[in-house]
């Protein structure tokens, strides 16, 4: 049945563009995670009908041009500032709901300070934090958050403890922070995982408008290019390996404890 | 038994060959062009099979750059 059909015998639309995406092609590499993450938050604030009092605040990274995709206020910050911005924002613009959305080079290496002092402060604000364990835009450099022999242009015989350090799991970190209200981690790997990032995604928009405290969504994604892997491959070796330092799972909520 | 006949429809103009909805489709509907590119230079999606679509909206879900619009219809 074509479209024509299916809609003349009483059938509807049931996946979508979002409305708030805008219909200019990203420039992200195929595959790419950020892609699906742009498409919830468009979602999430359309459901919500925050068009006009969401604003966001873009990292430097591979999300630098989110402004340029999704349709609603934004700021951009300078390199791991996002956090200490939408501090500003939220607390000039009791009206409007902030959010901050972050790569792993912006949020856990050069902006830990900038984070984990919003976080423990209690903004009112949302944190989409996306972690692929590796600097993406710059060439795939190593990032604080790079597995454990995990090889990298930097680490070209992979991430080596003794030199490098361990991997950074800011994400619990954040947690033990008072004036964090809810902490989870999710994936977009499949659908399944997609449908719960965009109800986490949700979440963490309705306690920023709310003003319930700090809410941290880490997505763990993939960077295909960066892994030098196809989309594909890249999925199933995040399921493999990422998976195992980066549990899935909500890690806090004190808004909605279950 | 009522029967779920769903269709995907794909922007090819602005699909990048991920071949992320080809592997998350459960019926195997979809497809990458083996010969074809847009004008962008990648081997884009489509309907191979699309009598099978159930119209269960997976494709859409992981297409990260939200080029498939799934429609459906449930008939008796």
């Amino acid at each position: 049945m074509t479209k024509e059909e299916i809609i003349s015998a009483g059938g509807s639309k049931v996946a979508a563009k979002p409305r708030l995406l805008l219909d200019v092609n990203m420039h992200y590499c195929p595959g790419c995670s950020h892609g699906v993450v742009h498409k919830l938050v468009a979602e999430v604030i359309d459901e919500l009908g925050m068009e006009d009092t969401a604003i966001g605040v873009a990292p430097v990274g591979c999300a630098v041009f989110a402004y340029n995709y999704i349709d609603v206020d934004w700021v951009e910050a300078a390199h791991g500032r996002a956090p200490a911005v939408a501090t500003a924002l939220s607390r000039l613009n009791p009206d409007a709901t902030v959010f901050t959305y972050q790569g792993d080079g912006d949020l856990a290496a050069i902006g830990t300070c900038e984070t984990i002092h919003a976080c423990n402060r209690g903004e009112n604000i949302a944190i989409i934090f996306i972690n692929n364990g590796i600097y993406g835009m710059t060439g795939g450099q190593m990032a604080p958050t790079t597995l454990e022999g995990m090889k990298t242009s930097t680490t070209p015989y992979g991430r080596r403890v003794d030199l490098n350090g361990y991997p950074l799991n800011i994400t619990s970190l954040v947690k033990e922070l008072d004036g964090t209200c809810y902490v989870t981690r999710q994936a977009v790997h499949t659908p399944a995982a997609v449908r719960k990032a965009k109800a986490a995604i949700k979440q963490a928009f309705i306690n920023a408008r709310d003003k319930k405290g700090t809410s941290f969504v880490e997505i763990v994604s993939t960077c295909n290019s960066g892994w030098k892997m196809s989309p594909e491959k890249a999925n199933k070796w995040m399921e493999e390996n990422m998976f195992e330092k980066y549990p899935l799972g909500e890690l806090k909520n004190t808004v909605n404890p279950k | 038994m009522a029967k779920v006949i769903g269709t995907v429809e794909i922007d090819s103009a602005k699909c990048k060959g991920c071949n992320l909805c080809v592997v998350a489709c459960p019926t195997d509907v979809l497809a990458l062009r083996a010969k074809e590119v847009n004008d962008r230079g990648y081997h884009f999606a489509y309907a191979a099979d699309p009598e099978k679509c159930i119209g269960c909206a997976s494709c859409a879900l992981v297409c990260p750059d939200a080029c498939i619009e799934v429609y459906k219809v449930i008939s008796n």
